[in-house]
């Protein structure tokens, strides 16, 4: 059996609401809960970056998956806020989690599904017999320009996965990706924020990959949407898993548990990995997960997950996140927040 | 173990054997038109001139960082040569904010041990020219332990102030208290950089710069030079001039971290050099007329009085507000303004608080001057309590 | 370039590696060669306790120009479970609520950047429980 052996997920303290972000633009606030079900988003404070998040969200792994770090042969963060351009992010990890150094790491990008992207690398590599143990971490401290839709959305947060073979929690049954060439969304060298295509990054990018990602995968495993009893899709808004949920044929009460965007925001490459984190934390034995993730440019990868029994040993080993989502939040106004996301031009 | 205090010799050449001859100081404040060399030779020519000697044999200079404030280095050659002073040895003394203390003591075991007849030991600092002067400072903190994670000097006493403020009930006011009597004493003394008087009010509502401490409990960014002209008794007597005797020389360290130290209420290093200190005169901690201590901060004069035995633990806050330590208290402490009004350019403070006990002790002190000085102290301090001189001197 | 010394205290930064003393079992954070109490040169390699409580602290208002974008922060001095001292940032807190006694956990965070160009450079801060 291969699969998750640990998991763990870290979100920020910080939030901002989507009222205040329209307030500062003149934008009608309703307009963005309505047609984007967007509430508010996690922010990482000055101190935090896909680095120290990764670090937080894997020690939760570690402490669920009760390993020795030095049998964690592979390491990857996926991320489109890696804090340097050059020079990986999880060498920072495994130093401070005691991970190495006889271990492979890199850093990935594929927008908002590079976080999948390192949990399917870590997958494969346990499952090709390379590695005992892998970690596989989707981490991003978003960037969305002022006054850009993605404003509203682009926030901070992460989720860890070990991918191991003994004491499985959740067993990896399939996977599937789905790829093409489709400009929707990108960021430029040297660029500080993303462009996108506007209702380009709709229909021929987000709902065509998920959608084919999904079939297959549905296909492949001969099972239907009834089948799980969790469903999770990247959430770039809150409106946008839930209608590509719909049309699979997967019902609200499934989509319920992964569904956090509407208070989280969209973490980009953490997006459905925190969701599936979400749903981690309270999944029974037996249960099936289904998970597609997207990532624009652009591209899915879907599992489909089997809960063990081993489940129940590990929810309690670590914070869930809901404890990071619901409790201890710190609001900010415009001001902090435009000053914490270093939007402000400052002598240097 | 090596321990000075039992060494005969010590106690010998602590008997009296060394005199302070001659004084100089500049003006302290914002020196703008001064170099840290012109600053330096304008006090070292006072002194010269002021001790009537016609030669030095050597000299120390006490500097902080020349390094950080103005990118100079090598001080001790500098200052010999524009003081005009060369071939003769001359030595840069560093030991943080105790660098004038740790540069007269040098200049008195030259002395002392009869190496030297006549031996300058002056400070200096230039901290106007635009350096970071918080960064610099700092180095005399653990840069990679306590810097790393963004303390400040302001915010290591601050700590202190907090944590002497939870376990002896001492004050927000009484610390006020002492800023108010260090601006009254230094609105007496024109080298003063501050001669205006600040009310408590005005201490208690200036910025807040690292809480609890305000901008009024921390001592000021200064340039200023100081000197002094130390010889033996033998010879001072023959210049027939004013002159001091060196009753005591004492020096400990500490952790060089705040957080390593078992008190974060006392300074063990000043207890130590005080122990040390009185032992060599032979005097007890009541038999001080007057003392110059390091008020960096408002905090660090409650606790260094403490430390000296001046006032029992604890007991350093309800003092100052009592007035046992204005000029015509108790023990008056800090009579020139102490660095908080006085100034602080960092290497001239030790020296300067020599200098004061000078001119007390000579009866020199003008408006300030305190009734039946006979005996001084001197106590300087590196860091956040990692490096302590402690000097008594004598009236003849 | 602050390359050699950053990676030199890695161990200490990000793991809390400290240096407990064999013949008196005190701890020393950052690792010693000479046990400052008994003066044993004995040593093993322990990870500090990331619990504790705040002995004493303080909140920066004037911070140095590395941190000046910070302010205010908490500094705050920690005893850790182990009997470990040492100087942190609080973090992630309402300045105001910080006491002496309050009881922390050392999390992973960035501590400052090497100017714009340079190493981000992490370590421990303390937030509170």
């Amino acid at each position: 059996m291969i699969g998750i052996v640990g998991y763990g997920s870290y979100l920020p303290r910080y939030r901002i609401k989507s009222e205040t972000i329209a307030k500062q633009w003149g934008m009608d606030s309703g307009a963005i809960k309505r047609g984007l079900m967007l509430y508010e988003k996690t922010v990482p404070a000055q101190d935090e970056d896909t680095i120290t998040i990764s670090v937080e969200a894997a020690k939760n792994a570690l402490a669920r998956a009760q390993i020795d770090p030095q049998k964690i042969g592979a390491v990857y963060i996926g991320s489109e806020s890696h804090p340097y351009a050059v020079k990986p992010s999880a060498t920072v990890l495994i130093d401070a989690l005691g991970i190495g150094p006889h271990v492979h790491v890199a850093s990935y990008e594929f927008a908002c599904k590079a976080g999948t992207e390192a949990m399917y690398v870590a997958y494969s590599l346990v499952k090709a017999g390379e590695v005992e143990y892998a970690l596989g971490i989707g981490a991003d401290t978003s960037q969305g320009a002022p006054g850009d839709a993605l404003e509203y959305s682009a926030s901070a947060g992460g989720a860890a996965f070990i991918m191991g073979k003994e004491k499985v929690i959740a067993e990896i049954l399939f996977t599937h990706s789905f790829t093409s060439d489709t400009p929707d969304f990108w960021r430029r060298e040297h660029e500080y924020y993303p462009r996108h295509a506007g209702r380009f990054t709709g229909e021929p990018a987000y709902f065509k990959h998920i959608t084919n990602a999904a079939k297959s995968l549905l296909e492949k495993s001969r099972m239907i949407p009834k089948d799980f009893q969790h469903a999770v899709f990247h959430m770039p808004n809150g409106k946008f898993p839930q209608e590509v949920g719909k049309k699979l044929g997967f019902s609200k009460e499934q989509m319920e548990v992964g569904w956090i965007s509407p208070w989280m925001g969209n973490t980009y490459s953490g997006s459905s990995p925190t969701g599936l984190a979400a749903i981690l934390d309270v999944a029974k034995p037996g249960d099936k997960i289904f998970m597609v993730s997207f990532g624009s440019g652009a591209g899915s990868d879907g599992f489909i997950f089997s809960v063990t029994d081993e489940i129940k040993y590990v929810q309690n080993l670590a914070p869930k996140l809901r404890d990071y989502l619901d409790d201890n939040k710190i609001y900010l106004d415009y001001g902090q927040y435009a000053k914490f996301r270093k939007k402000i031009i400052v002598n240097e | 173990m090596l321990n000075e205090m039992n060494s005969p010799k010590a106690n010998r050449l602590a008997g009296g054997d060394v005199a302070v001859i001659g004084v100089g100081m500049t003006k302290f404040g914002e020196l703008w038109n001064k170099s840290l060399r012109d600053i330096f030779v304008e006090a070292a020519m006072k002194a010269i001139e002021n001790s009537g000697v016609d030669h030095i044999d050597s000299m120390y200079v006490g500097t902080m960082s020349g390094g950080l404030f103005v990118g100079q280095e090598h001080v001790g050659a500098v200052m010999a040569d524009y003081l005009g002073s060369v071939p003769i040895p001359a030595t840069r003394v560093e030991s943080a904010c105790a660098s004038g203390g740790a540069a007269f003591r040098s200049a008195f075991f030259e002395v002392a041990s009869g190496y030297s007849e006549i031996v300058l030991a002056g400070g200096v600092e230039k901290m106007t020219d635009g350096a970071d002067v918080t960064d610099a400072l700092a180095t005399a903190a653990d840069q990679e332990y306590e810097v790393y994670h963004g303390i400040t000097f302001p915010g290591l006493y601050a700590m202190m102030a907090r944590a002497h403020m939870h376990q002896y009930k001492t004050t927000r006011e009484q610390l006020a208290h002492v800023a108010v009597k260090n601006h009254k004493n230094g609105s007496l003394n024109p080298n003063a950089q501050f001669r205006s008087q600040a009310t408590l009010e005005q201490v208690m509502n200036s910025t807040m710069v690292a809480d609890p401490l305000r901008l009024l409990d921390c001592s000021p960014v200064s340039d200023g030079g100081a000197a002094v002209i130390l010889c033996s008794l033998e010879y001072a007597k023959k210049l027939k001039r004013p002159f001091v005797k060196v009753k005591a020389s004492a020096q400990a360290s500490g952790t060089i971290a705040l957080h390593s130290r078992e008190s974060l209420t006392s300074l063990d290093c000043v207890s130590v050099a005080a122990k040390k200190a009185f032992k060599q005169s032979n005097i007890k901690p009541y038999d001080i007329n007057f003392a110059e201590v390091h008020d960096c901060f408002t905090i660090a004069e409650i606790i260094v009085t403490e430390d000296l035995g001046f006032f029992e633990k604890g007991k350093g806050g309800i003092s100052v507000e009592q007035g046992l330590t204005s000029l015509n208290g108790k023990i008056p402490i800090n009579t020139s303004g102490g660095l908080k009004a006085k100034g602080h350019p960092v290497g001239a403070t030790g020296i300067a608080q020599i200098i004061e006990c000078y001119e007390q002790l000579t009866g020199n002190a003008g408006e300030r001057q305190i009734k039946n000085a006979k005996l001084g102290l001197a106590q300087n301090m590196g860091g956040s309590g990692a490096s302590c001189t402690i000097h008594i001197l004598e009236a003849i | 370039m602050i390359s050699p010394k950053y990676h030199r205290e890695i161990p200490q930064r990000y793991r809390l590696e400290a240096g407990k003393c064999k013949q008196c079992g005190t701890i020393s954070f950052p690792p010693r060669l000479i046990c400052p109490k008994c003066k044993s040169k004995n040593f093993e390699t322990v990870q500090l306790s990331r619990e504790g409580k705040i002995l004493t602290f303080t909140i920066i208002r004037v911070g140095p120009d590395k941190f000046s974008k910070e302010t205010p922060y908490v500094v705050a001095i920690i005893e850790l479970n182990d009997g470990a001292r040492l100087t942190a940032q609080v973090t992630d807190c309402d300045v105001n609520k910080v006491e002496i006694g309050t009881k922390v956990k050392l999390v992973f965070r960035k501590i400052q950047d090497e100017g714009k160009w340079g190493l981000h450079c992490y370590g421990y801060k303390a937030i509170l429980i």
